[in-house]
């Protein structure tokens, strides 16, 4: 594995929709005045929301000038967290929880629908350009592993066949519900369950 | 104070000092690679652990602060194992390829590997590979060899001032990297091959040049500034391999400006190495006996004679001018200035650097007038750019001298503003009220025969009534003129230029109308005015010859001879004492040594080698001058090309083509 | 087993709604103010009395960080409280469910928190990942602000505090405190030297206190419900209640909240509903998170969990990450991806940690598909040695251990799989 996969093509300008600039402000008021850098993360994530999942260089440009950062510093700060893509993704980004807790529980089998639904390899686009997946660390719902996260939602307490129901259902966008797909609440036990019965 | 123990060594240091710091003073050597002292803590290489008492893990030496009563090992087994285990992790990715590296002989990771390692190599798995990055004309990167020290980033940040180095992705695929690879924009960046403990930054222009113990090494000064920066020139042979900086720490600390280290490539090309004479307009190769016939020739016509020196020159060379025109002429019509330059002679205080540069250090309050310290003195913006960082001094400038390293304040751009701040009318008589060692910069471009005397004398006043003139300074950027100002080799220069013959020694700058005149050019370069000269005469670079300066403090320095003139080229001074000869008219000396007894007979101070001159800048006089309204108008400086020997060389060129490529494009898109 | 009475968090499984207006049915908010009118001596001495350890992993006494914040902010520099919630530790989901269920426990706890360490600003980190918990937490926040309980003169209490949700962006080490700091910042995650240590140089420069979810979660109840009762559940030190992860191979993984000390046996068996396949099935647990080294099953038949308990097994409390493994798994390969999530979160800062983690991953990776010579064993072991105490933060713990607890009880696994006569391979899902 080397570095962060950075586009090669690259919008050439990038500026945040007035819906952004509104939460750009929003964002700058949690931080003292003198401390704008602190909200460089927050506006990376908002930039690559608005750009349908990865952030073009021009954003980091961007977001650098907003806050009077160094290029190099936002740079740093998009190529250390692993949120922050670089390079497009599909529409239904898949990230599956290969960790060890997931991996006891059967996440190879995940990642062999992933291969099978979506790209054989991982971080490149599926054959209609919907869809990408890539194998990610912890996501913290080891109780309800294995688990995937489809752009903001998780889904947990998957099998291969819940995960192949999952995968098919990109293509006419009729994704279930996110959550258990066992149908359990939380991280209650699904059976015997013993404590806080009565509510 | 408290009191540590080293190995059994009872020391008492001063508060805040690193355990670090406490072992070498305690005379432990603590290996490091991410340690040094004129960058922050970084604490990451971990080269430098030590064992300490009540403490279970080992301590990191540089970051952890010494406190009373500590007990520190530095030799036990836990010491040993944790140096070994570090050095065979810095060693598992980087690649033996130290025969073709060019830090090889110097290089840190190798001098403390083959000390503190295990001595063998268990890692069999494949090394990490990591892609070049481009860094400029200057920097060659071969980052495989990286060990993630940052050195070169905090560098960059904190004593250059441009926050563009940055280590990208994380973990074991961390890179040092600039922006999408773009140029440093940076006078200083060379300093980070010096600070590169390992190979990863070398020297482009030096790559597999030499190995460092073919060198001989001649420790020196600079002339590419006023600054008198100190330096190391290593030669091989005749040819100057590179120059390093020395340890100054009044003057340059440790770091040297890019000119000062790259310029020296010039030194190669487009030498002068032999006299030539003018002949049906055209310039011939002669022998030095026909070069000077020719000039007793023209002697025999006229005496009037008139001398220029350039930007480089010595004291010994311009002192033996002088001399030599007086015997020609009876007097010395010689001047230093090729431009509108105002002095003010009645006090040599009046045109010093009086706060001295290590003073900038203690400065709370700094007035840039007319000044670009960036460009015309680099190794002073990084004393200025290091207050500002350590002591968050206010910058003030009046006239816009374009980016520096550090934020500056404009006070507007016209020279009244100055009798605004004595008047008490200025946000900056506020500040200066409150200072307690506040400095005015004063530089050359307002130093003119308009505005000069006002911009001096009221800065003098400022100072004088708010609080001291030890806060005057006027930032020169020749290494000869405060040289020249001591020697009072300073006439006129108009009046100079009227002489029927000129004698110019190094003199480039200025334009010369060459009609019904007979030239002289001594010197190093074809250049501009040896182009236009009747005769040639070869000179020898800063680098060939012993010679004094005096950096702009008054300072005067020593410079070594490194290598010698190339071909028929002679030493200055020489030149002159030879031709005094074939004019029948000899010099009174006949070795270097003669020459500096009646040099120094001449100005007693030029003597205090080494030293601030010993004057006390508050006898200085002040004087009340009619206000002069008018703008600060910078003179163009062409930073990479400013001398003759900048303008030979290849480096130069190729920084000059980076830096303008980069402002054009800009970091925008 | 701790009966329901006592249990903090009423709601861990979500029965019951988040919103505020259920959130004080089920007794939150309930005499903040009066809590906080006791003055923060009082406070502080009450969570040292409860013996309230931080539930964060390192499991430092709550009580006593809270009392190294200066007494008073000094001009320009404000005391921050930051709760941690950048839950990635493998094995660990409790702060989720806090977060997403029982919100106002933690944002009673901040006020609390806050003014003990006398803080107008609290910033909760939370892990990128968690973007639909981070919805419901701000919804819980402007619900308490609307309500009077945050803002100026929060619940009434005369204490002003403003509170701040800063997501985080997948990076496993910004749960180290200092990291986090930087992070907030809005730098690399990359940690601090310490000393000095955040009570006093903290975010901005200033004195922060950092906690966990957890941690700050159950305050609000030990000070309505007193430091006794708190204090009455556990052995000595490892006091309380605490919210057990378990996950693995178990037939019912759940979260459950027990008392400190409950035996790890209890918890599968009753709680979890067993080890898939009966309890002789059990190879190994990890207790506390990926960090911590795992237990043989040996260990596992009569170990408590609590952090001395575990620390004398050579292992730790840690998150109460609690990861069955069964024996259809092949524990090399467990532990081999636990070192390449190391290898993976490694920041990259410091030498040891940096160059160690990859290598420890590759050589377990060797070993796991019967590659490695029998001497890799050694020397991989002496590679954790170089990792551990050597570098800026726990990550090199964090990272070492776990391949230590290999060793110390699975060696003779790791050597069959060296010995090329003796080497097989089994079907398996990694």
């Amino acid at each position: 594995m080397s570095g962060k996969h950075v586009a090669k093509n690259q919008p050439k300008t990038f500026i945040f929709s007035s819906e952004n600039i509104k939460k750009m402000k929003e964002i700058l008021c949690k931080y003292p005045e003198t401390r704008k850098k602190s909200a460089v993360m927050p506006l990376l994530y908002l930039a690559q929301k608005q750009n349908e999942g990865w952030i073009p260089l021009v954003a980091i440009q961007y977001i650098a000038d907003q806050l009077d950062v160094p290029y190099i510093k936002v740079y740093e700060v998009a190529t250390f967290y692993t949120m922050y893509k670089l390079a497009p993704v599909g529409k239904y980004f898949v990230q599956v929880c290969t960790t060890t807790p997931c991996a006891i529980r059967g996440s190879g089998k995940i990642i062999e629908m992933c291969k099978k639904y979506i790209s054989e390899r991982e971080s490149h686009l599926s054959n209609d350009e919907k869809s990408s997946w890539i194998e990610v660390e912890c996501l913290g719902a080891c109780v309800n592993a294995p688990m995937i996260q489809i752009n903001e939602d998780y889904y947990e307490d998957l099998d291969a066949d819940s995960a192949e129901k999952i995968f098919k259902s990109f293509k006419d966008d009729s994704l279930p519900k996110f959550g258990s797909q066992k149908g359990r609440k939380g991280s209650e036990p699904i059976k015997q369950r013993l404590t806080l019965l009565k509510n | 104070m408290p009191k540590v123990k080293v190995d059994g060594i009872e020391i008492e240091v001063e508060n805040g000092t690193s355990v670090l710091q406490a072992c070498e003073i305690a005379g432990k050597e603590i290996p490091r690679f991410c340690y040094h002292e004129r960058l922050s803590i970084a604490g990451n290489c971990r080269m430098c652990l030590v064992e300490m008492e009540k403490s279970p893990k080992p301590v990191a030496s540089c970051a952890m602060p010494v406190a009373e009563g500590q007990v520190i090992y530095t030799n036990t087994e836990m010491v040993k194992k944790a140096r070994e285990g570090v050095m065979e992790f810095l060693l598992i990715n980087h690649p033996l390829d130290c025969p073709i590296c060019d830090q090889g002989g110097e290089c840190d990771l190798q001098d403390q590997s083959v000390k503190y390692g295990g001595g063998t190599s268990r890692y069999e798995l494949n090394k990490r590979s990591v892609k070049e990055k481009y860094m400029g004309p200057l920097i060659k990167t071969q980052m495989n060899r990286c060990i993630h020290c940052t050195r070169c980033i905090r560098f960059a940040e904190e004593v250059a001032g441009v926050p563009e180095l940055g280590s990208i992705n994380r973990g074991e695929n961390m890179e040092i990297t600039t922006y999408l690879e773009k140029t440093l924009d940076s006078e200083l960046s060379a300093n980070v091959i010096d600070l590169c403990p390992v190979g990863a930054l070398t020297s482009k222009p030096y790559a597999f040049e030499a190995r460092p113990w073919e060198l001989t090494k001649t420790e020196t000064i600079d002339v590419m500034d006023a600054v008198g920066s100190n330096i190391r020139v290593d030669t091989k042979g005749w040819e100057v391999k590179r120059i390093l900086p020395r340890v100054n720490e009044d003057i340059n600390e440790e770091w040297i400006s890019d000119k000062t280290r790259y310029a020296c490539d010039g030194l190669l090309t487009n030498r002068i190495d032999h006299p030539y004479i003018r002949k049906n307009g055209k310039l011939i190769e002669c022998s030095w006996d026909e070069a000077f016939l020719k000039i007793s020739e023209e002697v025999s016509k006229t005496a009037n004679i008139g001398g220029l020196v350039g930007g480089m020159v010595d004291l010994e060379t311009i002192f033996a001018l002088k001399d030599f025109l007086i015997k020609i002429s009876g007097s010395a019509s010689i001047d230093f200035r090729q431009k509108d330059f105002y002095i003010d002679s009645s006090h040599l205080c009046n045109n010093l650097f009086n706060t001295s540069i290590a003073g900038i250090d203690e400065s709370d309050l700094i007035l840039l007038v007319g000044a670009n310290p960036r460009l015309e003195a680099t190794i002073i913006n990084s004393r200025i750019r290091k207050n500002f960082i350590n002591k968050k001094t206010e910058i003030f400038t009046i006239g816009d001298p374009g980016e520096q390293t550090y934020k500056i304040i404009s006070l507007g751009d016209n020279l009244k503003v100055l009798k605004d701040i004595e008047n008490n009318n200025s946000i900056f008589s506020e500040k200066i009220k409150t200072s307690k060692k506040p400095i005015i910069i004063i530089g050359e471009s307002v130093l003119n025969a308009k505005q000069g005397r006002f911009v001096l004398e009221t800065s003098k006043s400022i100072l004088k009534k708010y609080n001291s003139l030890n806060g005057l300074n006027i930032l020169h950027q020749s290494a000869s003129s405060v040289g020249a100002i001591m020697l009072q080799a300073y006439t006129n220069t108009e009046e100079v230029l009227k002489n029927e013959i000129l004698y110019l020694i190094g003199a480039d700058e200025i334009n010369i109308d060459t009609k019904n005149k007979f030239v002289i050019y001594q010197g190093t370069h074809g250049s501009k005015n040896a182009k236009i000269a009747d005769v040639i005469l070869p000179g020898a670079a800063y680098t060939e010859k012993n010679g004094l300066y005096v950096n702009l403090e008054g300072r005067v320095q020593s410079a070594f001879k490194a290598s010698f003139p190339p071909g028929n080229a002679k030493e200055d001074w020489k030149i002159l004492r030879a031709l005094s000869d074939a004019l029948n008219k000899p010099l009174k000396f006949n070795t270097i040594e003669q020459l500096r007894y009646k040099m120094f007979e001449f100005n007693p101070a030029l003597k205090r080698v080494d030293q601030l001159p010993s004057i006390d800048v508050n006898t200085l006089g002040t004087e009340n001058v009619e206000v002069i309204d008018s703008k600060v108008n910078y003179l163009p400086i062409d930073y990479y090309h400013s001398n003759e020997i900048a303008k030979s060389s290849k480096t130069m060129l190729e920084c000059k083509i980076a830096r303008q490529s980069f402002k054009k494009t800009g970091t925008e898109n | 087993m701790l009966q329901d009475k006592d249990r903090i968090f009423k709601n861990l499984y979500g029965d019951d709604s988040f919103d505020l207006a259920s959130a004080i049915r089920r007794g939150d908010w309930d005499g903040t103010k009066t809590i906080i009118s006791k003055g923060k001596d009082w406070i502080i001495n009450e969570i040292k009395k409860s013996e309230l350890r931080g539930r964060g992993g390192a499991g430092f006494p709550t009580g006593v960080k809270w009392s190294f914040a200066p007494k008073e902010p000094k001009e320009g520099r404000p005391h921050y409280l930051i709760i941690n919630a950048d839950e990635s530790e493998p094995g660990t989901c409790k702060d989720r469910d806090i977060i997403r269920y029982e919100p106002q426990k933690l944002i009673e706890g901040s006020l609390i928190a806050s003014y003990a360490v006398s803080a107008h600003v609290c910033y909760i980190y939370i892990r990128g990942e968690y973007v639909n918990e981070g919805k419901v937490l701000q919804q819980a926040i402007n619900q308490a602000y609307e309500n009077g309980y945050l803002g100026k003169n929060a619940a009434g209490s005369g204490w002003d505090l403003d509170m701040y949700i800063h997501f985080g962006a997948g990076a496993y080490i910004c749960g180290e405190e200092t990291a986090l700091l930087e992070s907030l910042e809005g730098n690399k995650g990359q940690p601090r030297l310490k000393p000095p240590f955040p009570a006093l140089i903290g975010l901005y420069g200033c004195p922060t206190i950092v906690n966990n979810v957890e941690t700050i979660a159950v305050v609000p109840t030990i000070l309505r419900k007193g430091s006794e009762w708190f204090a009455s559940f556990g052995k000595p030190k490892n006091r309380g209640t605490k919210i057990f992860c378990i996950s693995g191979n178990v037939n019912n993984p759940c979260n459950v909240e027990e008392e400190m000390s409950v035996p790890l046996k209890y918890l599968i068996e009753k709680h979890a509903g067993g080890v898939v396949g009966g309890w002789e099935n059990l190879q190994a647990v990890i207790p506390g998170g990926s960090s911590m080294p795992l237990l043989p099953k040996s260990t596992c038949e009569t170990i408590l969990m609590d952090f001395d308990s575990l620390i004398e097994a050579k292992s730790g409390l840690g998150t109460a990450g609690i990861v069955v493994i069964d024996k259809s798994q092949d524990i090399v390969k467990c532990i081999a991806r636990i070192a390449r999530f190391y290898k993976h979160e490694s920041c990259g800062q410091c030498t040891p940690c940096r160059e160690g983690s990859g290598w420890m991953w590759r050589m377990l990776e060797r070993i796991g598909r019967g590659e490695a010579d029998i001497a890799e064993i050694d020397m991989l072991m002496d590679v954790t040695k170089q990792i551990e105490g050597h570098t800026i933060c726990a990550f090199g713990e964090g990272s070492s251990w776990p391949v230590q607890g290999l060793l110390r009880h699975f060696r003779k696994e790791m050597e069959d799989k060296c010995d090329p006569d003796k080497y097989y391979q089994r079907e398996n899902v990694i």
